[in-house]
């Protein structure tokens, strides 16, 4: 006993209660639960039982371990569930938080991360990065002028889908081998590849076919939401987009960085009877009502005209949306309940925010109430008024006719792919809102079948296919000679639809402009 | 180069401070031998440094600065310092506990070194200035017997402090913490959590009678609701816990501990509908992306840096921990999961669950009543200020804005720190002395 017990460092032979012998010292705990309350404070002046500790050391004060212990684990408790909630947190919620775009740290990111590529749906590359020796990044845009709007820039702020996918296209699945030799050898890690849902050879007829216009063609899968093809024109090319900023930004006529598709703000002209006619039939309007129009009239001292004077003469309803008679429609805008006309088209997700991810998009606007002027409301129930909308918007409301009511949620971005092509991440479909019931779906499909039938759309008649729409040409000047040309609609094969919005700017008095576009648009689509 | 140093002292750094995390649970094992353990004390010493090097270069590399080369021979000196001090006049204190403090500290002088280095170098003469006091601590403990019958003054002085806070503390971040002395500011909340248990262990070791119990429970309540009133939450709920765990250790019955727990919810549910402040901090909590701007910002910029860090880190220096508000103070471990990786901070919440089971052993093995119920307040003060910063900066629990012991910049929780661990290695010094004085 000469050596001093001392020199042992301490607790060695207590911390093993939290270790491999905590059985034994809980047994002992127990065993001696009936000893005395006091039993450690006696201890200390008994010399006998002190004694008996070192042979033993842990007995005698094993009374007191039931507090320790409870407090020992109940402590242990807490840190293991905050490290199990680190790990929680970091494996499955942080993303949430890391694309967020308060984080300033994705601008850091981009330092050791190549962007991922940005494809189309058919592996067609529309944007892509390479690294010279210096690990120096060069972003080359295969998609050019055609893709230009949709999948956007990343120099001088971001766009499209450079901007939407930014965290996607910078964060890296690889696996962690070739992550550590990649950290190792130096070189940057290369960002996940977005897959958009987009149609390489759709984009390319609406490039085509657009020919000198400026104007915007959007179509989707009412089916799913995807978005299949999305081209504006003016466009820029992202390549020299850098050389060419000033002068791009500098001519605010054209307004080439401008996606036309969600950001074009357009009078949607006669596609607008749409909304009236859903109006009218929710206000205890039927199809069979009979109108009469004798291709003229004065409203509040202006007159207005059906497209060329034509008289309509006595219809119904299918009919006189299937001719676009404007006295009828504005007829019907007078008469209807201003409040329920409102609501109508804002169940229509008029003056409210669509349901997209993009980060950029105008919302539609529609202005009634009592106190406007005749000949406004007049306007109105055709299109012209204080109306605005984006193709977007009329895209999706072609997409939910088409869907019986059922609205899906427009998207862009299919799946993320690593660099070796593996599946990291699908996103799914998803219903966004119904827009109304099926039996007012219905009822539109049937007005817009008639346009193609017996009406303004014709030409889109075809044995592969039965296409719904509704044209227009909307006015935007005092010019009555100037005017935006639109298609909005959607067609069938009874296997899949395709829902479609074209303009096309200053595409003159009729709407013919817009339907070679959307006419080869359906052949191509339900050739197969 | 330099980019390869970095990334890859993400890992060697990692590696390092896990062994060292394994050793502190390997070398408290039962039926390992003397020598055995004194070789996983100077290994995790060795492993110490290393990591201080190993950071200290990665951030000499980016910077060029030659003050952090200074910085580190001051630190070096200093912590060979600290281990011979205590090897030589306090030889059986607890080397554990002894590591532990010092790579605490380390990794908090590295921290704060990465995030500016003016303030870092303050902080080291504030580790030398605290260490020079409480080295004399366990000294003090040895020959000093008065201490323990002084409950009364205890209280007073606990409770006068905090009432001075009140009336003349600034308001920083929403809460009366600092007193401002012209030169200094003082925390006197860092040093009254300390009086604090003192004071309890001194009442319950008088006696445990019924009325003890109201009386220092009353007394309690008052130091918890000067908190409260000073809006300093974090330290309210400090309070409170060690509070419920020393009545239950010395009391052994849970009832206390249940009944304890049920009045602080009901408290904390009478505090949420009485103050905004309160609301607005749980709603953070609930939501922080929601109100991301505004009450939010503080939580959410600290999860983007853990978030953004991910497992291994963005690699020291190549962060943005700047952009958390106070990082250097209470969002400390956000910079350190950020740059150092999730992992190393699990390793760090390890170590500290390795030094407050030590702080428990300790205390079991104490056979004097008062000094068992100090060490036990201390270790529940440690845990649950390591508890709810932590728990705070991840979301994991409402910030409510208290220091990470040794690593958050401030003299305050530096000194009460370093003081606690000074009074538990000084009262398993005496024990260990009073030992083997009885052996022989």
């Amino acid at each position: 006993m000469n050596k001093p017990k001392r020199v042992k460092s301490p607790s060695i032979d207590s911390v093993d209660m939290y270790m491999d012998d905590f059985v034994i010292d809980l047994d002992d705990d127990l065993l001696s639960e009936e000893s005395s309350e006091n039993a450690e404070d006696i201890q200390i002046e008994e010399p006998k039982r002190r004694k008996r500790r070192e042979t033993s050391p842990r007995k005698p004060k094993s009374n007191r371990n039931r507090e320790f212990l409870v407090v020992a684990y109940s402590f242990l408790f807490l840190f293991l569930s905050l490290t199990v909630y680190l790990c929680y947190f970091v494996a499955y919620k942080s993303p949430e938080y890391v694309s967020s775009s308060y984080n300033k740290r994705t601008g850091a990111l981009s330092a050791s991360t190549i962007r991922g590529d940005i494809l189309a749906a058919d592996g067609t590359v529309l944007a892509t990065s390479s690294v010279d020796e210096n690990q120096n990044e060069h972003r080359t845009y295969p998609g050019g002028e055609m893709f230009s709007h949709v999948v956007g820039y990343y120099i001088h702020g971001r766009s499209g889908i450079e901007k939407d996918a930014n965290q996607l296209l910078l964060s890296s699945h690889e696996d962690y081998s070739e992550q550590m030799q990649r950290i190792i050898t130096g070189k940057k890690v290369r960002g996940d590849s977005v897959v958009t849902t987009l149609d390489s050879r759709m984009q390319a007829i609406a490039y085509n076919d657009i020919g000198n216009y400026f104007g915007a063609v959007m179509a989707i899968d009412p089916d799913s939401g995807k978005i299949l093809c999305m081209f504006s024109r003016p466009y820029f090319d992202p390549n020299t987009l850098e050389a060419e900023w000033e002068s791009i930004v500098t001519d605010q006529s054209s307004s080439r960085l401008l996606n036309r598709c969600t950001q074009g703000l357009y009078a949607p002209g006669s596609t607008f009877k749409i909304v009236t006619a859903l109006s009218y039939l929710q206000q205890g309007g039927s199809l069979d009502d009979r109108f009469s129009c004798s291709g003229s009239m004065d409203v509040n001292g202006m007159t207005f005209h059906c497209f060329n004077s034509i008289s309509h003469g006595n219809m119904d309803l299918r009919k006189a949306f299937a001719k676009s008679c404007n006295m009828t429609f504005g007829t019907i805008g007078m008469e209807l309940d201003s409040k329920a006309y409102r609501k109508t088209a804002e169940q229509l997700l008029f003056n409210r925010e669509l349901p997209v991810d993009f980060s950029t998009y105008k919302e539609s606007s529609f202005d009634v109430d009592a106190d406007m002027a005749d000949d406004l409301v007049f306007q109105t129930g055709f299109g012209q008024g204080h109306t605005l909308v984006t193709p977007l918007h009329m895209s999706m409301i072609a997409s939910a006719i088409a869907n019986d009511g059922v609205l899906m949620k427009p998207y862009l971005i299919d799946h993320t792919l690593t660099e070796s092509g593996e599946l990291v991440k699908t996103f799914l479909p998803a219903k966004a809102d119904t827009l109304m019931t099926v039996e007012e779906a219905q009822s539109l499909q049937e007005l817009m079948r008639g346009v193609v039938t017996g009406g303004t759309g014709t030409v889109l008649q075809s044995d592969i296919y039965d296409a719904y729409g509704k044209t227009g040409t909307a006015e935007f000047s005092s010019d009555k000679e100037e005017a935006h040309s639109w298609f909005v609609g959607y067609a069938t094969n009874g296997n899949k639809k395709l829902a479609i919005a074209v303009i096309i700017e200053e595409g003159g008095r009729s709407s013919s402009l817009s339907m070679p576009v959307v006419k080869d648009i359906f052949d191509y689509y339900f050739a197969d | 180069m330099i980019h390869f140093v970095v990334s890859i002292s993400r890992f060697t750094m990692l590696l390092l401070f896990a062994i060292y995390t394994l050793d502190c649970f390997l070398a408290l094992r039962m039926h390992i031998t003397e020598g055995k353990q004194t070789y996983y004390f100077v290994k995790q010493t060795i492993e110490m440094f290393l990591i201080m090097y190993n950071g200290i270069f990665v951030l000499f590399l980016q910077s060029h600065n030659a003050q952090i080369l200074f910085m580190a021979g001051i630190e070096t000196v200093f912590f060979l310092l600290v281990f011979m001090i205590y090897g030589t006049i306090y030889e059986s204190a607890s080397k554990c506990l002894l590591n532990n403090m010092c790579t605490l500290l380390m990794l908090g002088l590295l921290l704060q070194t990465r995030l500016n280095v003016e303030a870092a170098f303050h902080q080291l003469l504030l580790a030398i200035f605290a260490f020079a006091i409480t080295c004399f601590i366990p000294y003090c403990i040895e020959n000093i017997k008065v201490v323990r019958n002084m409950s009364y003054l205890y209280a007073v002085v606990g409770l006068g402090g905090l009432f001075l806070v009140l009336l003349t503390a600034d308001v920083t971040y929403g809460a009366k913490l600092s007193i401002n002395m012209g030169f200094i500011s003082v925390q006197p909340s860092e040093f009254i959590k300390l009086i604090f248990v003192v004071f309890v262990a001194s009442m319950f070791t008088k006696s445990k009678s019924f009325s003890q119990i109201i009386i220092t429970t009353g007394i309690a309540v008052l130091h918890v609701l000067l908190l409260v009133a000073a809006r300093d939450l974090g330290s309210a709920m400090i309070f409170t816990l060690t509070y419920l765990i020393m009545i239950y250790v010395a009391t052994k019955r849970p009832v206390y501990l249940v009944i304890g727990l049920g009045a602080s919810c009901v408290g904390a549910v009478i505090a949420y509908a009485l103050f905004v402040h309160i609301r607005t901090r749980v709603i953070a909590w609930a939501d922080p992306l929601s109100v991301a701007d505004d009450a939010g910002y503080q939580i959410c910029q600290s999860l983007f840096a853990i978030g953004t860090g991910g497992w291994y880190g963005s690699g020291l220096g190549q962060g943005m921990p700047e952009t958390i508000p106070v990082v250097s103070k209470d969002f400390v471990f956000s910079a350190m999961c950020e740059e150092m990786g999730v992992l190393f901070g699990i390793c760090f919440i390890f170590v500290c669950i390795s030094s407050f089971l030590m702080i428990f052993n300790i205390a079991l093995e104490l056979d004097d009543t008062f000094y068992r119920y100090v060490a036990i307040g201390l270790g529940a003060l440690f845990g649950f200020q390591v508890f709810v910063n932590i728990g705070g900066v991840t979301k994991f629990i409402p910030s409510t804005g208290v220091t990470l012991p040794f690593v958050s910049y401030g003299g305050s929780s530096l000194l009460s720190m370093m003081a606690l661990f000074s009074v538990v290695q000084g009262l398993y010094v005496v024990k260990q002395r009073q030992e083997a004085r009885s052996d022989e």
